[in-house]
């Protein structure tokens, strides 16, 4: 059950354009092994179009993405795939695949034509499927699940990988609260290098070591929950009026929304 | 308060999860299968204007296999009409029948949509273009693979065209691609059918009407041999590609994701199935739905990972079609319905049924 090192990842002013419209402009940033960035922004800020770089769903007009020194545009797709997984927001098909079929899935990359799943394979598999609570809906077809229960599959579809780096767009998309915390948590714990897209602040700030903050393609903040997730931001790129506290269990910012109290110059139908 | 409790404990206890669909063992599903095939070949080579017993039909294949393995005492007849008559006929409509339920499978997979089928995305109607073009205007580039080359040829260009018309931004609705599909068909069919016409070899006009209509009266050993390979070829190079073909089902960029490189193999099984399909409609003609109903009788049975389901249909293609082909010759006997007519009185009321139930969802 091995898996691969945690991974250094290094996006280096990677900027996307699609028709001469600029989705990601100049965004650099570090992550260390381990580290579990959170990427927050609002709607069309860019965060799915960066994430969508890593796993070379689109190639960067301009700007390098290094995985433990390696440009991840360089190296054969089969490669890359065993050492970064993704969960991408959920795809749906036409065809009856079982949950267990679409996480078996994840073995692809470490196989070869005609290997069949080996006990190593099929314990993964099963883990997988028992990390994420989904353990007994492993014959069920994946296209009559829940939002949520989807969800999971996918993201034990990524877990399955084995991968030391973990790309996740909006996991905790249709999952209940106990889910949303289970997710994380297990990310956090599987002690991988992780870049999360979420829009739920609070949990950005509960597991996040650090957060970027993404507006209009651009890097508007990055650093530790605390020293971003402030009033002032908030305003600024989301233009709303919030109070940030301590949230005495985890000592992470705690965000309280004010209703109806948006930032003056946010008059309507200017 | 304790409402709310027994709710929560019965939540847990037993979670709402969808139906689990009851299959039989896969082992089981595939002896079963291959009994079926064993079976309708035995009936094919055994039923005919001359019947034959089955047993004495096994012991005169046994005695061409090997002398010693059966005492002849069957008049020498029957052993031509086995050996040169039905043999060949069966056997080529197990190839055709396995290979275009594969082919249909793989097309499925790759266009991401249950409806595709070579003849219904116009591949068919591509190779008989190319097939039709061979015969009337007496091309023989390459000795015995000219046909089944400019088939291929056809059913490529015919593929291709169908993609980029139903494809608009990256995205492909299933209306766009039958659309595509049938329309391309279409016009292919009149382009064959315009070609025999003003055709002035009448022979040539006969035997290109074969592909038009779909049917495989008159087959000889010598039409066997490409087909069979190709479709064994291609069969083996889908079973190895089993994994990635899942990863299509997931959809483009979950693919790539998991390290396929979906446009190079997107390409290759493009050539892949119109090399299949080609050689296929060269000695057959357009057979359809083979390709649409055996993908889903073999997901119903054992589920959408084409590990599992590509053997299956190759086996109950082959079995559905020569049984289709023994109804074709003996239904209104001694005439011969061409067999493209009855799988498309079979098939035409499935794909209804099955575009109402998907548009139901």
């Amino acid at each position: 059950m091995t898996r691969t090192a945690p991974g250094t990842l290094s996006v280096q002013r990677v900027s996307v354009a699609v028709d001469r419209r600029t989705l990601v402009d100049a965004v650099s940033l570090d992550v260390a092994p381990r580290e579990v960035v959170g990427l927050v922004g609002p709607n069309g800020a860019g965060k799915s179009t960066l994430l969508r770089t890593l796993y070379r769903a689109v190639r960067p007009t301009s700007g390098r993405i290094l995985l433990d020194g390696d440009d991840v545009w360089r190296m054969p797709g089969r490669r890359l795939a065993r050492r970064l997984a993704c969960v991408l927001q959920e795809a749906s098909g036409e065809f009856e695949l079982s949950v267990h079929d679409v996480v078996a899935m994840g073995r692809t990359p470490h196989k070869r034509a005609f290997d069949g799943d080996g006990r190593a394979d099929r314990e993964i598999i099963a883990s997988s499927l028992g990390e994420l609570d989904v353990a007994h809906l492993a014959r069920a077809p994946f296209e009559r699940l829940s939002g949520g229960e989807k969800q999971r599959v996918l993201i034990a579809r990524a877990l399955a990988q084995r991968a030391g780096t973990m790309v996740l767009d909006e996991p905790t998309n249709h999952l209940d609260l106990r889910h949303r915390l289970d997710a994380l948590r297990l990310v956090r714990r599987l002690g991988v290098t992780a870049v999360i897209a979420l829009h739920d602040l609070d949990l950005a700030a509960m597991f996040c070591d650090r957060v970027c903050v993404l507006h209009g393609g651009r890097v508007v903040a990055l650093g530790t929950p605390a020293e971003v997730l402030t009033p002032e931001l908030l305003a600024e790129v989301y233009r709303v009026a919030a109070e940030v506290d301590v949230n005495p269990h985890t000592g992470t910012p705690r965000l309280t929304l004010l209703p109806g109290s948006g930032p003056r110059e946010e008059a309507p139908f200017t | 308060m304790t409402g709310a409790a027994r709710e929560a404990g019965a939540d847990a206890a037993a979670p709402a999860s969808p139906a689990v669909p009851r299959r039989l063992p896969y082992g089981l599903v595939l002896l079963l299968s291959g009994a079926f095939l064993l079976a309708a070949a035995t009936a094919g080579v055994a039923v005919g204007s001359i019947t034959i017993p089955a047993g004495q039909v096994w012991e005169i294949l046994l005695h061409r296999a090997h002398p010693a393995l059966a005492e002849p005492a069957w008049p020498a007849v029957r052993e031509t009409i086995v050996m040169d008559a039905r043999l060949p006929r069966v056997l080529l409509c197990a190839v055709v029948g396995a290979g275009l339920a594969v082919c249909g499978m793989a097309l499925q997979a790759v266009v991401r949509n249950p409806l595709a089928d070579p003849m219904l995305l116009g591949v068919s109607s591509g190779a008989t273009v190319g097939a039709v073009v061979v015969v009337v205007f007496g091309v023989a580039w390459f000795g015995v693979f000219t046909l089944p080359f400019s088939a291929f040829l056809g059913a490529l260009a015919a593929l291709v065209a169908v993609f980029l018309l139903a494809r608009s931004g990256g995205r492909m609705t299933t209306v766009r691609l039958v659309l595509a599909g049938v329309a391309t068909a279409e016009v292919l069919s009149a382009i064959a059918g315009f070609v025999v016409v003003t055709s002035d070899d009448p022979h040539a006009a006969q035997s290109a009407l074969r592909w038009m209509l779909g049917g495989l009266a008159g087959t000889t050993w010598e039409m066997f041999w490409i087909p069979a390979a190709a479709v064994l070829v291609g069969t083996l190079v889908l079973l190895g590609v089993s994994r990635p073909l899942n990863l299509l089902l997931a959809g483009e960029e979950a693919a790539a994701a998991l390290g396929l490189d979906v446009h190079r193999f997107r390409a290759a099984l493009f050539v892949l199935v119109a090399m299949m399909t080609g050689t296929i409609v060269a000695v057959s003609g357009a057979i359809g739905f083979v390709g649409l109903i055996m993908p889903h009788v073999v997901r119903l049975l054992v589920g959408a990972d084409h590990r599992r389901a590509l053997p299956a249909a190759a086996l109950l293609g082959a079995g559905f079609l020569i049984a289709a082909d023994l109804a074709a010759r003996t239904l209104v006997s001694p005439e011969e319905i061409p067999v493209g007519i009855l799988t498309a009185l079979v098939g035409g009321p499935f794909f209804l049924w099955l575009m109402r139930r998907k548009a139901a969802r």
